[in-house]
């Protein structure tokens, strides 16, 4: 099922949570909600699944309002942040709970509800756990639970607000895959909410990029990383370096003060000048994170530092040690005026 | 690390049992010498006379009073607790905090007052007194005055236990029940109130506990008319007056046992609550 988010507002106080949201879903796409805390990326999540209501705009499912509908009309699957599964409940009894609640004529018999409820758990993996209850489970274990809670009323959406927040690093990128993978499997159009960029770059088909209630771009991971449309997406997205054109002005490429946004991986470093617009810089540190070596230089003439990564390999051709000195190169940049710099550094 | 935590929360044997003997000698003192004192009253001319001044037809009735008092009082509250409860912990509006400092004052105010309060409004010379005489309506020196005047006195302990703990819950598995379909009611049955009950049962109890005790407040709008308007406490009072000591600790000692069993209740309570949330969870 599509959706469609027109000039959507929301204000909490005389705080602007969402300004004039525009959003287009398509049907069986895996969307990623990114931005940093405080962005209305939780705010638009519970806008479509009715737990919050826009002070203006309009939301299409398919191509319908569903404005009038509160939650329990919209057929949407909610996943929260901290599971919120029903802790006096059995997880048999979590998954069963949607099934139950259903008006008498549309409830299945015991039976079936029986029988869904196993398929739905033996999906998520975890059919032996049925009967206990979820404080003896593990948050990767309740995050999957709350999940097949979910599906077990066939949503047509299913939002998912921070799913894997609450759980540390590796039993995020173990769950993460798997919900790529499920999704995979049954085409649900899907939102869901993140601040964690490798997690929406590695998870969704596209990526909305959110900052202070409004978005500052939709693309692919790929479209979003390699082409970022705004400086807030250069920054949020990767690291980046910043050349000013007072420093260096011909990077830039522009009289006016304008930015260089440079990626720390497309830095050149060669030990003569590599033309005439190379940087002399000093090694101020080298460390190997796993696979890349980072190394921060500073120009002879400023304090500041600038981030470089390379690959092992390229580090090995030619190493590098603290107090070395050598020249930069940006291979890749992109620049920005100064107005949109300043809207930047105030964020 | 295990035993840097020992040794620091270990005391000596010598200082905890001073303590332990302080606290012990304390309650005997304050407490059980007291209860003791009205069981042994109650009972010091036998058996017969005790039961006799619990069968006479005054004690009787304010027996049943006491037990009608609390009978309404308690639902009254329970109902209004939970909703208070349920609005000012999963709802954010306007005067929510002037909400919560009126659910408090009847702790804040003397009972004498809140009974007082009564008087002023529904007496015969009161604002609405009139009102009621001429539509031949009697609160003051009735029990429907001593049903409200428990109501009031009684008001906060239902709501004062809830409220901290549906915060503490939040509002998550309500929203998740919701987007599951379920109607409100179906929410609050099957999610919102077994979450709560431990807590709306030990606030049940304490609610009943100072319906049936209650002084102040009643014995100021009740007249103390014989076997029409005497709840026990009232009815303990007059006995004792009278110096008829056997009858005032016969009646004195059905309201401490009453106590007693109310707090045994309560203990037994919180026991199959923290099994409960051992075993499930907070």
């Amino acid at each position: 099922m599509s959706i469609t988010i027109e000039n959507i507002n929301k204000h909490f106080g005389t705080y602007k949570a969402l300004d004039n949201i525009n959003l287009e879903v398509n049907s069986g796409e895996l969307i990623a909600l990114l931005g940093p805390s405080g962005c209305g990326k939780t705010s638009l999540l519970r806008i479509i699944g009715g737990l919050e209501l826009a002070d203006s705009g309009k939301l299409l499912f398919h191509g319908e309002d569903v404005e009038a509908r509160d939650a329990r009309e919209r057929n949407v699957g909610f996943v929260f942040q901290h599971y919120a599964l029903f802790r006096h409940m059995t997880v048999f009894e979590n998954v069963a709970f949607g099934l139950r609640v259903k008006p008498k004529k549309e409830r299945h018999p015991d039976a079936e509800i029986k029988r869904r409820v196993h398929e739905l758990l033996n999906l998520v993996q975890l059919d032996w756990l049925a009967n206990r209850y979820p404080s003896q489970l593990s948050g990767g274990q309740r995050q999957r639970i709350a999940l097949a809670r979910a599906l077990a009323v066939e949503p047509k959406i299913l939002l998912l607000d921070e799913p894997f927040g609450a759980l540390d690093a590796q039993v995020r990128k173990e769950l993460r895959r798997w919900l790529r993978r499920l999704h995979d499997e049954l085409h649900i159009t899907s939102i869901f909410v993140t601040h964690d960029q490798e997690e929406a770059l590695e998870v969704a088909d596209r990526v909305v990029v959110m900052n202070r209630g409004k978005i500052e771009q939709i693309g692919t991971p790929d479209e979003v990383y390699a082409a970022p449309a705004t400086p807030f997406v250069y920054q949020f997205i990767g690291n980046v370096n910043l050349f000013h054109s007072r420093d260096h002005a011909p990077w830039t490429q522009q009289h006016g003060d304008a930015v260089a946004y440079v990626r720390p991986h497309d830095i050149d470093i060669s030990r003569t000048p590599q033309d005439d617009t190379a940087l002399p810089v000093e090694v101020k540190l080298v460390r190997a994170i796993g696979s890349i070596v980072r190394v921060e230089v500073a120009a002879d003439n400023s304090c500041e530092l600038i981030e470089i990564e390379l690959s092992r390999e390229r580090f090995d051709v030619a190493p590098l040690v603290n107090g070395d000195h050598v020249f930069i190169r940006p291979r890749q940049f992109r620049v920005f005026g100064e107005g949109v710099k300043s809207e930047l550094s105030a964020a | 690390m295990a035993n840097t935590t020992k040794i620091a929360t270990h005391e000596s044997k010598a200082v905890t049992l001073t303590f332990i003997t302080v606290a012990l000698t304390y309650l005997v003192l304050f407490l059980g010498l007291p209860l003791f004192a009205v069981f042994y009253q109650a009972l010091s001319k036998g058996w017969g006379l005790y039961w006799a001044a619990l069968q006479e037809p005054d004690a009787w009735s304010a027996i049943k009073l006491t037990f009608i008092a609390a009978a309404i009082a308690v639902p009254a509250n329970l109902v209004f607790g939970i909703a208070a409860a349920w609005a000012i912990a999963k709802f954010e509006f306007k005067g929510k905090s002037l909400l919560i400092t009126l659910i408090d004052l009847p702790f804040a105010v003397s009972p004498v007052v809140s009974g007082l309060v009564y008087v002023l409004l529904f007496g015969a010379q009161g604002w609405f007194g009139p009102w009621l005489q001429a539509h031949d309506i009697k609160l003051i020196f009735a029990v429907p005055g001593i049903v409200l005047a428990t109501i009031f006195v009684t008001f906060p302990f239902i709501a004062r236990e809830l409220i901290p703990l549906m915060q503490s819950q939040g509002k998550e598995e309500e929203e998740a029940a919701v987007s599951l379909g379920a109607s409100g009611w179906q929410t609050f049955r099957r999610v919102t109130l077994p979450n709560i009950k431990w807590g709306l049962l030990y606030g049940v109890i304490l609610c009943n506990a100072r319906a049936m005790g209650e002084f102040g407040a009643v014995s100021v709008v009740s007249g103390h008319i014989r076997g029409m308007t005497n709840t026990m406490p009232l009815h303990v009072e007059i006995l004792y007056n009278e110096y008829n000591f056997v009858a005032a600790f016969a009646v004195a000692s059905l309201l401490a046992l009453l106590a007693v069993v109310t707090l045994m209740v309560k203990s037994l309570v919180e026991w199959q609550a923290s099994g409960e949330i051992l075993h499930h969870g907070a």
